[in-house]
């Protein structure tokens, strides 16, 4: 049994995610993580067959931070705005500190000039801890159903 | 059909945009090009060691299965049942005996022969196919099959050179190269583009671009204009080689040579700079060599990096760009932890290539153009004769690209550069 306050801010945590990422605020959704994180996102092609490559692998924060750094200043990419629908989550377990979280997510893009569609859908397959500022990811990796990638990828799903 | 295509120039200098958005042409280049007498890259023999395995891919518009039969022998046919037109095999890869269409259970040895039509002789009599029906006459279309180097190439055309002479010295020793040492593939990245498929063989051949568009290059000095590096081609141009000396340059030259404007480096470093880290792993020190093959594929090292990128055309605004990365077989857990840190720097998300998928979709959103007389310029680098360049500012290669689809379309001008 996951006790109802760890249960809430855990969906307080995956709500502040699509938020911050829906308002372009990537600075705000770095403070997400945890110093020592790992976020990828991985192709369900892969994943299914058992091989390593990602879309996307940042290792820890820096790396993470280097990415941002990287997208505000030293890349051009599609005029986009997204909005993340995400699943009720689902609470797997509980091991020491860390909670086994699962969720969906649909994500949606449209370009500058009205026209949108569903960019990205599959799965969060996560790891939260409790952290003295409140639960943070450990681990966070998403599982791209539709890996071919419409366009391109920048910024984080 | 006859095409007819004013060229301005005769060495390919101006290209009219009508060109990338005609249906015409597009239904041209498929039996021209992707079914005329070129190699077309398939996949890597690596995908599918084993006696039985299979890959399934598109040369252009056309599915292509690729088998491997019970001796090893690698095989290539049309994924197209003779029956009635379904594609036989639905998977991208596999292991099986025998290849089966769903529809009517139409079956096919691993080599493409017709080896089973149920009910072929009816029921109690009735039904079936005539006496006349020969099995024999209705195998799956094959395609002649190559291997260089672990890499599997096909071609629908009995008309073509034979491999070898095709990819021409250059190209095979960047393969024999890249393909040094049995692989191990790490698996994939698929994105889809919407813009023309030639775009896309054009932006891997403009070194001009590079160190331009993929500012993250400059930044971190991975690829400069100030580099020691530049472009190689094949005798017929069709081919293409960027390459470039990691360290042949400082600072201070690209500072020089881009204005403090364009260049962050002073402000910007990595927080975590093993995404920038160079093993040197050849004999020779070039941390960046990457190789467009016509008309359809790319071989790529950039610093550890290693990859495939196959291009298969989807209609006139879009086409579909496939990454196989891959390392060598004998590579410890470090070296392929390394590889995939560099992966950041590929793909549709790469940190150094992202920027390639919009460029083109905007080159292809704007160039819709009623008026037949509008072209792009293509001139970085000089007009006139196509050579090899000994330097990165220029897209030379785009014209070397372009005389010989010219070539092979039947559309060359009077005169025309080769």
């Amino acid at each position: 049994m996951i006790a109802v306050e760890a249960r809430l801010a855990i969906d307080d945590l995956f709500a502040d995610y699509g938020a911050h990422l829906d308002a372009d605020r990537l600075e705000d959704w770095l403070e997400l993580f945890v110093e020592d994180c790992v976020y990828q996102i991985v192709p369900r092609e892969n994943a299914e067959l058992g091989l390593p490559v990602t879309l996307m692998l940042c290792e820890n924060k820096d790396m993470l931070r280097d990415r941002i750094v990287s997208l505000r200043q030293a890349n051009e990419y599609s005029i986009h705005t997204d909005k993340h629908l995400i699943s009720k989550v689902r609470i797997k377990g509980k091991a020491g500190d860390s909670y086994a979280v699962e969720a969906n997510y649909a994500m949606y893009q449209a370009d500058n000039e009205g026209n949108g569609s569903l960019y990205s859908f599959g799965t969060y397959v996560d790891e939260v801890v409790f952290t003295d500022d409140g639960p943070k990811f450990r681990a966070k990796t998403v599982i791209v159903d539709n890996w071919s990638i419409p366009h391109m990828l920048s910024t984080p799903i | 059909m006859s095409l007819n295509v004013e060229w301005q120039r005769s060495d390919y200098s101006r290209v009219p945009y009508w060109l990338y958005h005609s249906a015409d042409v597009y239904a041209r280049e498929q039996e021209m090009i992707f079914r005329g007498p070129t190699w077309s890259y398939l996949c890597l023999e690596a995908e599918m060691p084993e006696p039985g395995d299979f890959r399934t891919t598109w040369v252009g518009d056309t599915p292509v299965l690729v088998s491997r039969d019970r001796d090893g022998t690698v095989h290539a046919m049309v994924n197209r049942c003779a029956h009635r037109g379904a594609a036989v095999c639905r998977h991208v890869r596999g292991n099986t005996k025998v290849h089966t269409c769903i529809y009517h259970r139409w079956s096919y040895d691993l080599t493409g022969n017709l080896i089973g039509v149920p009910f072929q002789r009816g029921i109690g009599g009735q039904g079936g196919m005539d006496e006349d029906f020969d099995k024999a006459e209705h195998g799956l279309r094959r395609l002649r099959v190559a291997c260089y180097k672990g890499i599997i190439f096909g071609t629908f055309s009995d008309a073509t050179e034979p491999l070898e002479d095709y990819l021409g010295p250059m190209m095979c020793a960047h393969i024999s190269r890249l393909m040094c040492k049995p692989l191990r593939v790490l698996g994939y990245q698929r994105q889809r583009i919407h813009g023309n498929w030639k775009l896309y063989l054009e932006n891997l051949r403009d070194t001009y671009h590079a160190s331009l568009l993929h500012e993250f290059l400059v930044t971190f000095g991975l690829d400069r204009a100030t580099q020691k590096g530049g472009v190689k081609m094949d005798v017929r141009h069709r081919h293409n080689l960027t390459y470039a000396h990691a360290g042949s340059d400082s600072d201070g030259d690209a500072k020089a040579a881009y204005g403090d404007h364009q260049l962050n480096s002073d402000k910007l470093t990595l927080r975590d700079p093993r995404l920038l880290e160079f093993r040197q792993e050849y004999e020779d020190d070039r941390n960046l060599a990457i190789s467009t093959m016509f008309p359809n594929a790319s071989f790529q090292q950039l610093n550890n990096s290693l990859a495939t990128r196959q291009i298969q055309s989807k209609g006139i605004d879009a086409f579909d760009l496939i990454w196989t990365y891959f390392g060598y077989a004998d590579d410890d857990e470090d070296m392929t932890d390394h590889r995939l840190r560099q992966l950041n720097l590929f793909g549709p998300g790469g940190l150094v290539s992202m920027e390639d998928a919009e460029a083109i979709e905007i080159a292809h959103r704007a160039s819709r153009s009623e008026d037949a007389s509008a072209t792009t310029v293509i001139e970085v680098g000089g007009k006139g004769e196509i050579s090899d360049r000994a330097y990165r500012v220029n897209d030379v290669p785009i014209r070397g690209f372009w005389s010989y689809y010219a070539e092979l379309m039947g559309i060359e001008p009077e005169g025309a550069v080769r």
